[in-house]
């Protein structure tokens, strides 16, 4: 793709950007507005995608140098592990706890375990998305 | 937890160190670390027997397995599952140190498999004579049909050797199956799983339709595990195992798995005249048809087959007749018809003594002369003693003869077997006196090939050029297990009220429990010499006629019936079989034409057909107008758009603009569920399009453009046909549906989603609160099914996985 | 609006029928899609249509859409996305081995 035109790259930098930071807003505002690890994870896909669409795989491939087929064990084993944690203290295996925090500067917060389970889903699906597309993308047989 | 607990569990976890033992000490035979853990087992066992003649009282514990199912893992203890727990430890000690010398320690001798698969059934099989809870017992159940059939096939290469294992697997796991079917039964009349329970409610149930068909499936499972006719046929084929656990689990242990289980249940369905007449019948046709089939085999192995077949019919006629016993009152202790349980009892003791030590001792013959074919045997008297003397006192003890355990207890069945005819119920005037007959004529042919084998092996003329190695007498580690057991035949049998008190006693009472007033138990005390009786006369006869038919045995081998060695129900096994497997292969023929067209046909024309018939039946159809949301202007637009863009998919001959009608698809979708109210929805749809539109474009850039279908008429109409009745009957059940939903009061199980995500989960996003909340499972396994995904897209791409090339 | 919604899902669930019915593989990944797509539909129509506000409890709305469809339907997009993807990769990957795309030049290889 050497003769993709500047003002591509110029506005696919802004665009992604943009749709990067929405798609972590979408993840954490998932548990009491629409969005969530589903949504946010898909977001987030799409503004990489939208990124090796118009630059070249190399060039993402030096900055981002993910192998994503880690992301998505990642993803997995943040997940199984969040459940588990519940059960050391007897209760059934994927219990969600959560309370509400003062925190400094965020003020009153709440935390719950779901985050980092939903957080487990977010890094499958962004794993998966991208590793399915990468992957046919660099098959040259 | 008890440490009753750990007995049924320890064999399995010291499995797991099994592996590490034998890569780790090579050099050491694998056997010695097993040695100790049934060793152990045994003398933890020891301290329940009761001594001093106090009543045995049944020690029960309970850890909750699936509470809410009412599976619990009970261990009962009581007499019954005491002897057999004994059994199981102590022979299972003397096997395995047997088995250290009978299987070599070499190279390509997989000896981890064979303690892994061993420690496995020992385990399994005291977790069956240990736990009260009927779905427990049948786990353990099947795991000692699967154990078995691993042994059975631990030398795999041996075609002989799979073919036993498979059938002794097929014939035991089916009988089983229909063991679960008789539980799930006795579960649906009482509500619960615990034999304990169940028993107590007997009374009730016995009016119940289910009780008799319980019954007979649950027979199902004990004969066919306990090789009774005509399911025996797997016992002789078993014999491709190698001789420790041919000892071990085909003749002592798990063959009796099924007389446990009939003596357990005794107390629930005996008294019935089903069951006296079906346990007693097929006993007393099993003792014959072993009996009979065992004079007829030329290998030693097979001689102990079916001679096992036919003791095992013994007992279990024994039971059948003993559970008369419920219909009268016991006396001092005893009562005319508890003598059979009395034999039943002492007999199954003593087959495990004697019939344990003969196979040890036909192991030593084949181990150290390299052949088991009385044909080629002969004159090894004098070669090996102590093997002889061994093999003369198990013998003796399976022909019946004084003083050895063996005939005391054949004297007590035939005391069983003629007290039965004087029963005045259940019809056995008719047909009764068979009973004994039948007894006799088996013990007549016990007699012959207990004879025939120990002649044909130990005297006569000894064939060297006829063996395939030179024989000498066996090592002392190999002669001290079948010498431990023939001690035991001789010392039960000079002593055998050492056993009354200990065990029979405690066995007799867990079988006939309710007869016994309080602190009463049952005397039993066994004599060697009643007077001249009819039992003594019917022994004397069996020893006369037997000796003349053995004497005759030149004539006989040249008979029909004696070329023959293959049992003629083998045929019908063989036979259906192949029929199952051709019967299968051709169904799979027509239906399985590698047209994926077909096999979407299949399903589309069933789910049809299904739906309409249930539409039909239930004369369902409805349509309701008037309970409907308001539609707007604009909602009305967009399924229109929606259903013109789907019609004109079918249309479209180049891809580009399929993919993008199917996108556009895709997008109108997601607009309705924002008009909806599924915001969540919405953004999801929005985004795997997004994505999927990437995806698609890329993989059809190397797809072909899209052909013209090329179809015969006939296809394409019966395709069109078959589409639009699928619509059609989508489209009316959905109408019906949403008019019934209407005309009934149907309140939706998500009430207590909306009122209780954020008391229980503080969160005010509904649908995420269910999804990482209230149903974390489910989504947990959604994401692992993306990455099982993802995997597969890896293998096919970047390894190139085409089912072609080795991969 | 549910009447409608019904018969738009029928004529939904006729086209991927028909497509899942024909020779190309490129069809029956549509067909399957589209399939998907109707199911998705029937299911929340059948639980009926704007009976309330979205379900998120910030609405402060006093009924709310039954959002245990909504939470199922969004559990299958999700495995659909994930199915579809495999599909569409196992077309090309049959593609680029046999080089055809039709079934029934596919059928039956004879080295197997």
């Amino acid at each position: 793709m050497k003769n993709t035109p500047i003002q591509l790259h110029v506005v696919t930098r802004i665009v992604a950007f943009i749709i990067l930071i929405f798609s972590i807003f979408l993840f954490f505002a998932g548990h009491n507005n629409p969005g969530g690890g589903f949504i946010g994870g898909l977001m987030t896909a799409s503004a990489l995608v939208l990124l090796y669409l118009s630059f070249d795989l190399k060039t993402i491939k030096r900055v981002l140098p993910f192998d994503y087929a880690y992301v998505i064990g990642a993803g997995l084993l943040l997940a199984t592990l969040t459940g588990v944690a519940g059960m050391f203290f007897g209760f059934p295996y994927l219990t969600q706890f959560f309370e509400y925090f003062q925190l400094p500067i965020l003020g009153e917060t709440e935390l719950t375990t779901a985050l980092p389970f939903d957080l487990g889903i977010y890094l499958v699906v962004v794993g998966f998305t991208l590793l399915v597309i990468l992957t046919v993308a660099e098959d040259d047989s | 937890m008890s440490t009753l607990h750990i007995i049924p569990l320890a064999p399995f976890l010291f499995a797991f160190l099994i592996p590490l033992f034998y890569k780790k000490f090579r050099h050491i035979h694998t056997g010695w670390f097993v040695l100790p853990l049934p060793l152990i087992i045994f003398i933890y066992l020891l301290q329940f027997l009761p001594l001093g003649g106090t009543a045995f009282q049944p020690v029960e514990v309970t850890v909750a397995w699936v509470a809410s199912l009412g599976v619990d893992f009970t261990v009962y203890l009581d007499g019954l599952s005491l002897l057999f727990a004994l059994l199981i430890s102590g022979i299972g000690t003397l096997v395995v140190l047997y088995s250290i010398y009978y299987i070599a320690n070499k190279r390509d001798e997989p000896l981890n498999n064979f303690y892994v698969y061993l420690l496995m059934f020992m385990g399994a099989m005291l977790g069956v004579v240990l736990s009260d809870n009927l779905i427990v017992l049948y786990v353990f159940w099947e795991l000692t049909s699967l154990s078995s059939a691993l042994l059975i096939g631990y030398w795999y290469h041996k075609e002989r050797s799979r073919y036993g294992a498979q059938k002794s697997m097929l014939i035991t796991v089916t009988g089983g199956f229909a063991m679960l079917a008789g539980f799930t039964l006795l579960y649906l009349m009482t509500g619960t799983f615990s034999v304990q329970e169940i028993i107590a409610m007997s009374d009730q149930i016995a009016a119940s339709p289910y009780f008799v068909p319980a019954m007979i499936l649950v027979l199902a499972g004990a004969f066919t595990k306990s090789a009774q006719f005509p399911f025996h046929i797997w016992l002789p084929d078993a014999m491709e195992a190698p001789t420790p656990v041919s000892a071990y689990l085909h003749s002592a242990t798990m063959v009796k798995a099924g007389i446990y289980l009939v003596a357990r249940l005794t107390p629930l369905f005996g008294g019935q005249a089903e069951w006296f007449w079906i346990v007693t019948g097929f006993g007393l046709l099993t003792l014959l048809w072993g009996s009979v089939s065992a004079v007829r085999q030329k290998d030693l192995k097979g001689i102990l087959a079916f001679s096992t077949v036919s003791q095992l019919g013994l007992i279990m006629s024994l039971l059948g007749m003993g559970s008369a016993a419920f219909h009268y009152d016991v006396i001092d202790g005893e009562s005319l018809y508890t003598v059979a349980i009395l034999a039943a009892v002492f007999h199954l003791f003593n087959h495990a003594t004697f019939k344990g030590s003969l196979f040890m001792v036909v192991g030593i013959i084949d181990h150290e002369t390299g052949t088991r074919d009385i044909r080629k045997l002969g004159g090894l008297m004098a070669i090996m003693p102590v093997t002889f003397t061994i093999s003369l006192i198990g013998v003796a003890s399976m022909a019946g003869l004084p003083p050895f355990n063996g005939f005391l207890s054949k004297e007590i069945f035939f005391e069983g077997a003629l007290n039965i005819t004087t029963l005045d119920m259940f019809n056995v005037e008719t047909l009764g006196f068979l009973i004994p007959v039948v007894a006799w004529i088996a013990s007549v042919f016990t007699f012959v090939y207990s004879m025939m084998m120990f002649f044909q092996t130990f005297t006569g003329k000894h064939k060297p050029e006829e063996l395939p190695k030179h024989a000498h007498e066996a090592p002392v580690g190999m002669l001290i297990s079948p010498a431990v057991l023939g001690l035991m035949v001789i010392v039960f049998g000079l002593f055998p009220n050492m056993l009354a008190y200990t065990v029979i006693e405690p066995a007799m009472q867990s079988i006939l429990p309710g007869l016994l007033g309080e602190g009463e138990q049952f005397y039993v005390n066994i004599y060697h010499w009643h007077g001249l009786n009819t039992e003594l006369l019917m022994t004397m006869g069996v020893v006369l006629i037997g000796t003349a038919l053995f004497l005759n045995f030149d004539k006989l081998q040249q008979t029909a019936f004696y070329l023959g060695e293959r049992d003629p129900l083998n045929g019908a096994y063989d036979n259906g079989l192949t029929g199952l497997i051709s019967g299968a292969q051709y169904v799979d023929g027509v239906q399985m034409t590698g047209k994926l067209r077909h096999y979407f046909t299949y399903m589309f024309v069933f789910l049809v057909a299904v739906l309409s018939y249930a539409l039909i039946r239930t004369n369902a159809f409805a349509i309701d107008l008037a309970n409907t949301a308001q539609i707007s202007p604009y909602m009305f637009f967009i399924i229109l758009a929606l259903s013109l863009s789907t019609i004109a998919v079918p249309f479209m001959t180049k891809r580009v603009p399929a993919i993008i009608l199917v996108g556009i698809i895709g997008f109108l979708v997601a607009l309705i569920f924002v008009v909806i109210r599924a915001p969540d929805l919405a953004l999801t749809q929005l985004l795997v399009e997004t994505v999927m539109v990437v995806l698609f474009l890329l993989v059809f850039y190397h797809l072909p453009e899209l052909r013209k279908e090329s179809f015969k008429p006939v296809f394409k109409w019966s395709n069109l046909l078959i589409s639009l009745s699928v619509g059609a009957v989508v489209t009316i059940t959905g109408l019906s549906a949403h008019a019934f939903s209407h005309g009934h009061d149907i309140s939706p199980i998500s009430d207590y989603f909306v009122e209780n995500a954020y008391a229980l989960a503080g969160g005010e996003n509904i649908v995420n609160v269910i999804l990482v909340d209230f149903r974390g499972l489910d989504t947990l396994l959604e994401v692992f099914v993306l990455g099982i995904v993802a995997l597969g897209v890896v293998v096919l791409i970047k390894y190139k996985a085409s089912g072609r090339e080795e991969v | 609006m549910e009447v409608l919604m019904i018969f738009a899902i029928g004529i939904l669930f006729t086209v991927s029928t028909y497509l899942i019915l024909t020779k190309s593989l490129l069809r029956v990944v549509l067909g399957v899609l589209i399939l998907s797509h109707g199911a998705h539909l029937l299911f929340l129509t059948l639980s009926g249509l704007k009976t309330g506000a979205p379900p998120l409890l910030g609405e402060e709305a006093g009924s709310y859409t039954d959002p245990l469809p909504q939470a199922l339907v969004l559990t299958a997009i999700v495995i659909g996305f994930g199915i579809t993807a495999f599909m569409l990769v196992l077309a090309y990957r049959t593609y680029k081995v046999h080089e055809t795309d039709n079934f029934d030049e596919l059928r039956g290889s004879d080295d197997d």
